[in-house]
């Protein structure tokens, strides 16, 4: 587990869905609660199916935009009791 | 059980599953959803890719799923394991390439391991007894849950009171009284079911979500599979089994020919691995050979592809062909006149 104060990167160009989030949250499974990460993409589904996610598995959004042809979501990294009902 | 029991839920994204997941929340046990990616899923790449389906929605509904229910859900890539499945499935394919037994049980063991190194107590399918042909009945239900190691593990809270009660209903973590007793084809009882908790919309895959159950698709899976002399593949081949015009004109080569402008981007990744095709001249296809092609068939592919684009009524064009990797080199070509495709070139 690192600390969550520096930002992480995760380049899930060329990726298409749902591959994105599978990377996304494989990452994440090693990051600490704080800990934030970018990541950049280029299939535009990931603005829905990122933030999708994080909201069922209880990890904020930050940011989600198109950057020219690529794909940005910012997200901060849940408690393990956070996410579902 | 001391604590409150804990149990993992398969999501397809078909409202089945997220029924069963919100029956067994609703009686107070922390329910998370695992979807598996096995690279033959309908949704999302094809939208993805092909520029005219860029308006529609791109929602994933396994997610969209969890969301309504109120439960995490985990994406968990199998792809590269679930080869062996869809090559060499013991209880052989349906009406298709589907190996939808040994799909069932393998990804209930998928879900068994999941739930054995996350501390969860059972598994929950929306599997409804009768309702598929081929992995929903009441003799497979015993495979499944043989095959996949869950046994008694295993709950199918839609059709749960039409067999012996599992364990998760004998130690009491769920009222099997709350469970249900639905049988057959008939959509019905889950929509009703779905009505009662305010569900209006879902998705309907109903075996549709799998590319493997298409004919076409499988079709063309079946061809790679011949030309290559063994069932392998990998996921490139998958996704390119998606997209495109299949031409096989001889069984050392096959092109795929860009449909559109989406389809004409994505494939130019493949680039370095395979031979591409293209008219200088005149806006049109992308084409990837695969195979063997001889310097003649890279002609022949060259003329196919032109006739796919706007010089397909030139006299000539000046093919550009480039191996994989490789430095382009032109070529003057006649488009071949639709005639001369044969019919059974088209895979």
């Amino acid at each position: 587990m690192s600390e969550g104060t520096e930002r992480e990167f995760l380049d899930a160009r060329s990726l298409l869905c749902p591959l994105p989030v599978i990377r996304t949250e494989e990452r994440v499974n090693q990051l600490a609660p704080g800990a934030v990460l970018e990541v950049r993409a280029s299939d535009p589904g990931v603005l829905h199916d990122i933030p999708s996610w994080c909201r069922v598995n209880g990890h904020e959004v930050i940011e989600a935009r198109e950057d020219g042809d690529e794909q940005v979501v910012v997200l901060k990294v849940g408690r393990d009791d956070d996410g579902g009902d | 059980m001391s604590r409150q029991p804990k149990a993992v839920a398969l999501i397809s994204g078909g409202l089945d599953s997220m029924l069963a997941a919100q029956v067994v929340k609703d009686q107070g046990v922390h329910v998370e959803g695992i979807n598996f990616f096995t690279g033959f899923c309908v949704e999302g790449h094809t939208h993805a890719i092909r520029q005219k389906d860029k308006d529609k929605p791109k929602r994933n509904n396994a997610l969209w799923s969890a969301e309504q229910v109120g439960i995490k859900l985990h994406i968990v890539d199998i792809s590269q394991e679930y080869v062996g499945v869809v090559t060499n499935p013991k209880h052989g394919y349906g009406q298709n390439l589907n190996p939808c037994l040994d799909c069932k049980s393998f990804m209930v063991a998928k879900a068994r391991e999941w739930m054995e190194e996350n501390g969860f107590d059972f598994i929950i399918t929306g599997e409804v007894v009768g309702q598929r042909p081929k992995s929903q009945r009441r003799d497979t239900f015993p495979v499944i849950a043989d095959e996949s190691g869950a046994g008694d593990l295993l709950l199918r809270p839609l059709c749960a009171q039409r067999f012996e009660p599992t364990l998760p209903e004998r130690e009491g973590w769920v009222d099997r009284e709350q469970l249900y007793d639905f049988s057959g084809r008939s959509r019905k009882p889950q929509m009703a079911l779905a009505a009662q908790y305010g569900i209006e919309e879902y998705s309907q895959p109903a075996g549709g979500c799998c590319f493997l159950t298409d004919e076409n698709f499988s079709r063309k899976l079946a061809d790679l599979w011949e030309a290559r002399g063994s069932k392998e593949y990998d996921l490139d081949d998958i996704m390119l089994l998606k997209m495109g015009r299949h031409i096989r004109p001889a069984p050392n080569y096959k092109l795929i020919i860009a449909r559109e402008d989406g389809e004409n981007r994505f494939m130019g990744g493949y680039r370095k691995r395979f031979h591409t095709v293209r008219d200088l001249d005149n806006p049109g296809p992308l084409a990837l050979v695969q195979g063997e092609p001889s310097a003649g068939d890279l002609e022949t592919a060259a003329r196919i592809t032109a006739r796919y684009g706007k010089g397909r009524s030139a006299e000539q064009v000046r093919a550009e062909i480039t191996p994989p990797g490789g430095e382009p080199y032109v070529a003057e070509v006649a488009p071949m006149p639709p005639a001369q495709i044969a019919e059974e070139w088209h895979v």
